[in-house]
């Protein structure tokens, strides 16, 4: 994903300048891998599940966008003279939709059963689901990639001497909104009851809370948090739509989540934010010591900032201790 | 003690590597099998005897002893590792620096008594150096920090071009052959066809050999440690780690131990493998690989050793048998006739834009290739495997076995 973010860099920008890209690029980065991270914790705080599966369903959520807004052109084509961006922007919703309902669909299918099962049982089942949906997307939708069309394409916008392209502005905006909207939703009667499921199955139980609706309900929105991230995965600056390589950014979330420790949503964010500017900083200023660091290396510095962060606080920044009882 | 099942007489007899007389005859004849397979005299088996089956058994061996390895960590002492391949991966590439053949790239043309265990020694080392990670990080966190160790070791084995060979052309591996140092003739060399003992094997026979008898000696000490005071002290890790830390199991010791002793495993195999496609990128020892590994774990049954055998031999198998299967759907679809050739038709896509779930031209027809095919069957197995039969293969048969053990009441 670093190319298309190379693109933007100015050669001969001042200090501040570059330091202001960098920043714009890695919160660019960092605000999807917040999306994905949040969609990690929210499943593990309700299920217990470590879901591998999450770039499965990004590619599928960017994928079902592809097919409402392109092939199928919903709601495009029963609103003539509507505007592209709002045409576009329900399409997307339709698109994230349908990616959500199918996450309902493989918790109840697959997930269901294996309440109570050993946790690692569960999480390496989620690596198999992984495998088959993302054999299925890959083929349909190629090497090649499937371009989103969304309306705003290769437009930027300038502001002193940092450039910042529009879908990123939108990027920012839908994010924000997501994360304001979990934070409602999480104070609603169906987010508390979520949160009581997290923190004790049997006692919410007790309390008339439907435990199963409410997994099922949490992979419904993870699936939806993944279909947005998903989106933004694919377009411009990022990629030319979506591809098998679309899949494999939920693998570089997963610092952010062990950074913000993997029950703690705040975390998540907060986690996914530093990883952003960690790999942006790291392909603009550790670029001078690839003979020593080794090319790419921005690609891994989530993984060795998590070692770091996981050697001193093995629960992460904003984990809760696992307390041990015999 | 025929006919009484589970009486024993001793303790000797119990504790027994092959504690029953069916094991004892079971694992006699499957070696005598294994033995005279490449002979192609064993009634029935004849066909195992070509040079692709003699390939496909000897990476059968060689996925059995990384198996064998993650067996000791996760379905012993119960510490989830998602990094096996990095292991190997550390394994392979000691192997090239010592064994390799002297070029542009690191190797000094050891033979194949120092790589091989070199290799080992290695990668349990490295081992150890991580092992700390899981006294402080727990379950599923361990899984994720395993998970970034393959990344991180991916990322070092391309950037050191000077050993790996960068991911462009990836390097040679030292060959299998034995040498007593640096002699122009091996004393035994397996990359030729030649005779042993009056027999005539092609090179493929006598790689299997080789590989056979490390699987052997393999499974014999993984069996072996099962039964030690260390195999015990992971059990009882794996059961209740606070349990076990009370009665006396010094817990950093027995998991740097089973982190040790299953990297030496992945190392010697990831040794093997490399030196046996000849020539490997770096990116070979990537997730994927670590995901086959656990795949057959759970799909042979986590904890047993015979379940290893069986899980390898049916994950490595089975994209060759979905291969041929195709192969056969697909001249029936096109030369046979009635119900079985419209049911064929059905699922293989024949010529370009044929509707089909298979498809037998890549890029062509919307169906799935056979490579996918085995892809999602592959996911499909470990799914199913995890939901209905959690103990893997080794399951089946304890079921079946109690089934007979019972025989004619049902309990």
């Amino acid at each position: 994903m670093t190319p298309g973010l190379l693109i933007l860099a100015q050669a001969d920008a001042s200090s501040v300048d570059r330091f202001l890209q960098m920043l714009v690029n890695g919160l660019a980065v960092g605000t999807v891998y917040a999306l994905l991270a949040m969609g990690f914790v929210i499943i593990f705080k309700a299920t217990q599940v470590l879901n591998f599966a999450h770039g499965a369903l990004v590619a599928i959520g960017a994928f079902l966008v592809a097919i409402v807004a392109v092939d199928l052109d919903i709601p495009g084509r029963w609103m003539p003279g509507a505007a592209e961006w709002l045409t576009w922007s329900l399409a997307a919703v339709v698109g994230v939709v349908l990616g959500g309902m199918l996450g309902l669909l493989l918790e109840r299918l697959f997930i269901r059963p294996m309440v109570g099962e050993p946790l690692f049982q569960v999480a390496i089942l989620t690596v198999g689901l992984d495998i088959v949906l993302r054999t299925v997307v890959d083929d349909i939708a190629g090497l090649d990639g499937r371009p989103l069309a969304d309306p705003w394409g290769i437009s930027t916008a300038t502001f002193g001497n940092v450039i910042i392209p529009h879908t990123q502005l939108v990027q920012f905006g839908v994010t924000a909104f997501t994360v304001a909207a979990l934070a409602v939703f999480f104070r609603s009667r169906t987010g508390v009851a979520m949160r009581a499921t997290a923190f004790d199955q049997e006692a919410a139980r007790a309390q008339g809370i439907k435990v199963g609706r409410i997994f099922g309900l949490s992979w419904f929105l993870v699936a939806l948090l993944a279909g947005i991230a998903g989106i933004f995965v694919s377009i411009f600056p990022r990629a030319a739509g979506v591809s098998s390589a679309t899949a494999f950014v939920a693998f570089r979330a997963f610092p952010a989540i062990i950074l913000g420790g993997l029950d703690s949503v705040v975390g998540a964010v907060v986690g996914g934010l530093i990883i952003g500017i960690a790999e942006s900083s790291a392909s603009v200023y550790l670029v001078e010591f690839d003979n020593i660091l080794g090319t790419g290396f921005s690609a891994i510095i989530g993984y060795v900032i998590m070692m770091i962060v996981l050697l001193v606080r093995p629960y992460g920044l904003f984990g809760t201790e696992e307390i041990r009882r015999v | 003690m025929r006919g009484r099942p589970l009486l024993y007489t001793s303790y000797e007899g119990d504790q027994a590597l092959l504690n029953t007389w069916t094991k004892k005859t079971v694992f006699g004849l499957m070696m005598l099998l294994l033995i005279l397979l490449p002979l192609g005299v064993v009634p029935g088996f004849t066909w195992a005897a070509s040079n692709s089956w003699m390939l496909v058994f000897s990476q059968v061996s060689i996925f059995l002893i990384a198996a064998l390895g993650l067996n000791l960590l996760t379905g012993l002492a119960g510490q989830v590792s998602l990094g096996h391949a990095f292991f190997m991966g550390v394994g392979a590439y000691t192997a090239a620096i010592l064994g390799g053949p002297e070029g542009p790239l690191w190797g000094l043309g050891l033979p194949i008594w120092v790589w091989l265990p070199a290799a080992g020694m290695v990668a349990a080392l490295v081992g150890v150096a991580i092992a700390p990670t899981s006294f402080r990080v727990r379950g599923l966190y361990l899984a994720i920090v395993t998970l970034g160790l393959v990344f991180i070791g991916e990322h070092l084995f391309r950037n050191f071009d000077f050993i790996s060979g960068g991911s462009q052309s990836g390097r040679a591996f030292p060959p299998f052959e034995f040498k007593f140092w640096k002699e122009e003739t091996p004393l035994v060399d397996f990359s030729t066809d030649g005779s042993w003992f009056g027999v005539e094997l092609s090179s493929q026979a006598k790689t299997f050999y080789l590989m056979l008898t490390i699987a052997v000696v393999a499974g014999l000490v993984a069996k072996n440690i099962q039964r030690t005071r260390a195999g015990r002290a992971f059990q009882s890790i794996r059961d209740r780690d606070v349990a076990a830390e009370i009665t006396g199991v010094d817990e950093f010791r027995y998991k740097t131990l089973a982190f040790a002793l299953s990297s030496f495993f992945a190392g010697v195999s990831g040794a093997l493998f490399a030196s046996f496609v000849g020539r490997t990128i770096p990116e070979a020892f990537g997730l994927a690989l670590s995901i086959e590994i656990i795949a057959i774990v759970l799909i042979g049954g986590a904890g047993v050793v015979s379940g290893m055998a069986l899980g390898s031999l049916f994950v490595i198998v089975l994209p060759l048998l979905v291969l041929n299967f195709t192969e056969w759907l697909t001249t029936v679809a096109k030369t046979g006739d009635g119900i079985a050739q419209s049911i064929a038709d059905f699922v293989v896509a024949t010529s370009s834009f044929d509707p089909g779930l298979i498809s037998s031209i890549p890029g062509v027809s919307p169906g799935l290739n056979v490579f996918q095919v085995n892809q999602v069957l592959y996911g499909l197995l470990i799914i199913g495997f995890i939901i209905f039969e959690p103990l893997g293969l080794f399951g089946i048969w304890i079921r079946i076995r109690n089934y007979w053990k019972g025989w004619p009441f049902t309990y």
